[in-house]
């Protein structure tokens, strides 16, 4: 068995960069392949992770992030993100990283629970319909704090 | 090390992998699922043999490559092997616990 005092992982997913995205889901997925409970509490532009319409059309960041080392005015100019991200993509793909879509497939089926925060689905002026099948439910942030609910709970802010 | 599993002397790592598969056994695999808390069963013996397979043609196994396998569904895996599937199911098989991240 594991050695690991982890039992529980819980992600608050704040935000749609590529980057971001794909480290909650990595994360939340290694914790389930240790035998590790996971959820991820998606929230404010977090929640395009889990919008059927955009989920797969998330970008990298190429403005305010010194570590692509464009200068900002270069990745501000039109093309840039599209750009940076289809080579990101090229990457993942030769990692064996799936897409969006087929990752939270894979998180789902593994155990990870999909929560939506009810306060940014009102803000977007979302729906149930609007948001994935797989997704667990519609929840508050207190409702997510009582999913702490065993010794060994881990909470990390994306 | 050396250690004694199901009566059989066999060459292990620090996390109880096998580091030669030709000491590998059935028993020797059974009684590694004992220790995890798994008792085997045929749908068990037919994931083992597979994920077997997948290292012998030197396949790098992941919970991507298990989605796509379509011997088993990633749900069924992880009700077979839970508390860690992956590591658990190749500990079990007597190959290398797999790297990747994913």
């Amino acid at each position: 068995m594991s050695k690991t005092k982890v039992k529980k992982m819980l992600f608050i997913l704040s935000k749609a960069t590529i980057e971001n995205v794909y480290a909650a889901f990595i994360m939340a997925n290694g914790a389930r392949m240790e035998g590790i409970d996971a959820e991820i509490f998606f929230t404010f532009f977090g929640l395009e992770a889990i919008q059927k319409k955009k989920l797969n059309g998330l970008h990298v960041a190429t403005v305010g992030n010194p570590a692509m080392h464009i200068p900002t005015m270069v990745g501000g100019l039109p093309g840039m993100e599209a750009l940076a991200t289809k080579m990101m993509k090229k990457e993942m793909d030769k990692l064996d990283m799936p897409p969006v879509d087929e990752f939270l497939e894979i998180l789902s089926a593994s155990g990870v629970k999909l929560w939506a925060c009810k306060l940014a689905v009102d803000m977007f002026h979302l729906d149930e319909k609007d948001l994935i099948e797989d997704l667990d439910g519609i929840l508050t942030i207190g409702d997510f704090y009582n999913q702490a609910d065993q010794d060994g709970t881990q909470m990390l802010f994306i | 090390m050396e250690t004694l599993i199901a009566g059989k002397n066999v060459i292990v790592n620090e996390e109880g992998y096998l580091l030669d598969f030709s000491q590998w056994n059935r028993e020797v695999g059974e009684k590694i699922a004992k220790d995890e808390g798994i008792t085997m069963t045929p749908r068990h013996w037919e994931v083992i043999e597979w994920l077997q397979e997948q290292v012998k043609a030197d396949k790098a196994l992941s919970i991507r490559g298990i989605k796509k396998s379509g011997v088993l569904d990633i749900k069924e895996f992880y009700a077979l092997f839970p508390g860690g599937p992956l590591k658990i199911s190749t500990k079990i098989a007597g190959v290398p616990k797999p790297k990747s991240c994913i």
